[in-house]
């Protein structure tokens, strides 16, 4: 047994069995990696279609998903990316095909994000894409009926990231729901509580004189208030969560987010 | 033989059930139990954590220097919980998002590193293997057994699957919005070990202290 407790041997062991464990487990994350994205990519989509109210038990996201186009937004001027407005190769490849389109990974390269100021980053983002995708859902008519927009923004621990659903009103609420964030679970984790989602659908926000008026605060709304409609019940035991969440929608419903894309909406109707 | 391998595997099961005899790895009992796919997906995969490392631990346990035994027997159990992790990702999603860290946590779970320092570095790998198998089963049998009373009295279904029906949806059934909350995972353990140990009193632990007899030192006032 004294051998097995020389140096020699404890790095011996200690280097072999650290080589084969990684290549045991990079091997198995990189053979499941394609199978994993396209979960991934399902529960955006489930995600989108929850909150825009579509998802129906029995039916396939696949086709449910065909009522939904989905457009690139530039964010600070609020026009649609289009074949006419594309100017350099990988905005070209964007109108190529948006729905491959992913916008935290043009976060990630410096042409495609812009930093922002700390000022007016009230979301804590850093940086934000140049473009956005924004999901248009249309009824059996074709005509759009809710309007997703993708927001994310910093909670406790980590970046929520989901969808804002709103009607064509471009004012009231259809729903909100997180795809992915890694809040407490039972705390911040309940962003995710059906319960507590319901809460959204039919909350505006903006206000009568068109400023954004959205709030989530502590305890539950008194459904007396003039405000009512402005504010949501904050998360039990998840003041920073909820704070995040109340960043975030102001954050991408103002000026640096969906602003001007929104203002033209108005503008041009829908 | 065949008896000795029925005692290594289903001894864990009835006699030292890891959670009501041994009482290791309540937290994961308590998170993952509120229903039932969940509380399944969590079974097997802690069957199978605890059975491979135990395995490869035991295969190993002649070369293991005593001095980094623990991070070896970790590292172990730590890829075989990051492989079973990418497994749940990739075949069964919506599960692995609502087990969330729970997964990751079977790395920590008392139960796999109790039979990794307790049986796998003492015997041989295929003993080794059924000895976690069975611990592994005693866990899910508790498991299965909080999972199907937290769901049933909880939500009034089973695997997601109507039975109770509820008073919101027009039945009669008013659920036990307690049962789905953590505390009550602990009341139905603590409900549990008390019948196993009063069916089996060898179980009950002896006391770690013996009450003094009442002091009379009052008496001086």
């Amino acid at each position: 047994m004294s051998s097995n407790d020389s140096t020699g041997k404890t790095l011996l062991v200690a280097a072999a069995l650290c080589v084969f464990c990684s290549i045991f487990v990079s091997y198995a994350a990189v053979a499941l990696k394609p199978e994993q994205i396209a979960n991934k990519q399902l529960d955006k989509n489930r995600s989108i279609l929850a909150a825009a109210g579509l998802l129906e038990p029995g039916k396939k996201i696949a086709d449910l998903f065909k009522r939904v186009e989905v457009k690139i937004v530039n964010l600070e001027t609020g026009e649609y990316l289009t074949e006419a407005n594309a100017t350099t190769d990988w905005e070209k490849a964007i109108v190529a095909n948006p729905a491959a389109y992913d916008q935290r990974k043009a976060v990630k390269i410096p042409a495609q994000s812009v930093v922002l100021d700390p000022a007016v980053d009230i979301a804590s983002i850093k940086r934000q894409p140049k473009y956005a995708t924004v999901y248009l859902a249309k009824d059996e008519q074709g005509e759009v009926e809710t309007i997703v927009l993708p927001v994310s923004g910093y909670g406790l621990w980590s970046t929520l990231h989901g969808f804002l659903a709103l009607k064509t009103d471009l004012t009231t609420v259809v729903g909100l729901g997180f795809y992915e964030h890694a809040e407490t679970p039972g705390l911040g984790g309940e962003v995710d509580n059906p319960k507590w989602k319901s809460v959204w659908p039919g909350k505006k926000v903006f206000n009568e004189e068109g400023k954004i008026d959205i709030q989530l605060i502590k305890g539950s709304v008194d459904p007396a208030s003039p405000k009512a409609a402005h504010q949501v019940d904050g998360l039990a035991g998840a003041t920073l969560t909820s704070r995040g969440v109340s960043n975030l929608v102001n954050y991408w419903l103002g000026s640096s987010g969906f602003g001007p894309f929104l203002a033209k909406l108005k503008e041009q109707g829908v | 033989m065949a008896s000795e391998t029925k005692k290594i595997l289903f001894g864990p099961v009835l006699q030292t059930n890891p959670i009501a005899f041994q009482v290791l790895g309540i937290c994961s009992a308590l998170a993952v139990t509120s229903n039932l796919k969940t509380t399944v997906a969590m079974c097997i995969a802690l069957t199978l954590v605890t059975g491979l490392s135990s395995f490869f631990i035991s295969s190993l346990r002649n070369h293991i220097p005593s001095s980094i035994r623990i991070i070896v027997q970790m590292t172990i159990i730590a890829s075989l919980v990051i492989v079973v992790d990418q497994f749940l990702r990739a075949y069964a999603y919506a599960i692995s998002k609502q087990m969330s860290v729970f997964v990751g946590l079977i790395i920590t779970n008392c139960i796999v590193m109790g039979r990794a320092e307790a049986y796998a570095m003492k015997n041989p790998p295929v003993q080794s293997l059924l000895d976690g198998v069975g611990n592994g089963l005693g866990y899910s049998a508790i498991l299965l057994s909080l999972g199907v009373v937290r769901e049933l009295f909880g939500s009034g279904k089973l695997f997601g699957i109507e039975i109770f029906k509820l008073v919101n949806d027009g039945g009669w059934y008013v659920p036990n919005g307690m049962m789905l909350l953590p505390p009550s995972a602990f009341f139905l353990i603590g409900l549990l070990i008390w019948a196993i140990r009063t069916a089996k009193p060898e179980q009950v632990e002896r006391n770690e202290y013996q009450l003094a007899p009442q002091s009379k030192a009052l008496a001086a006032h």
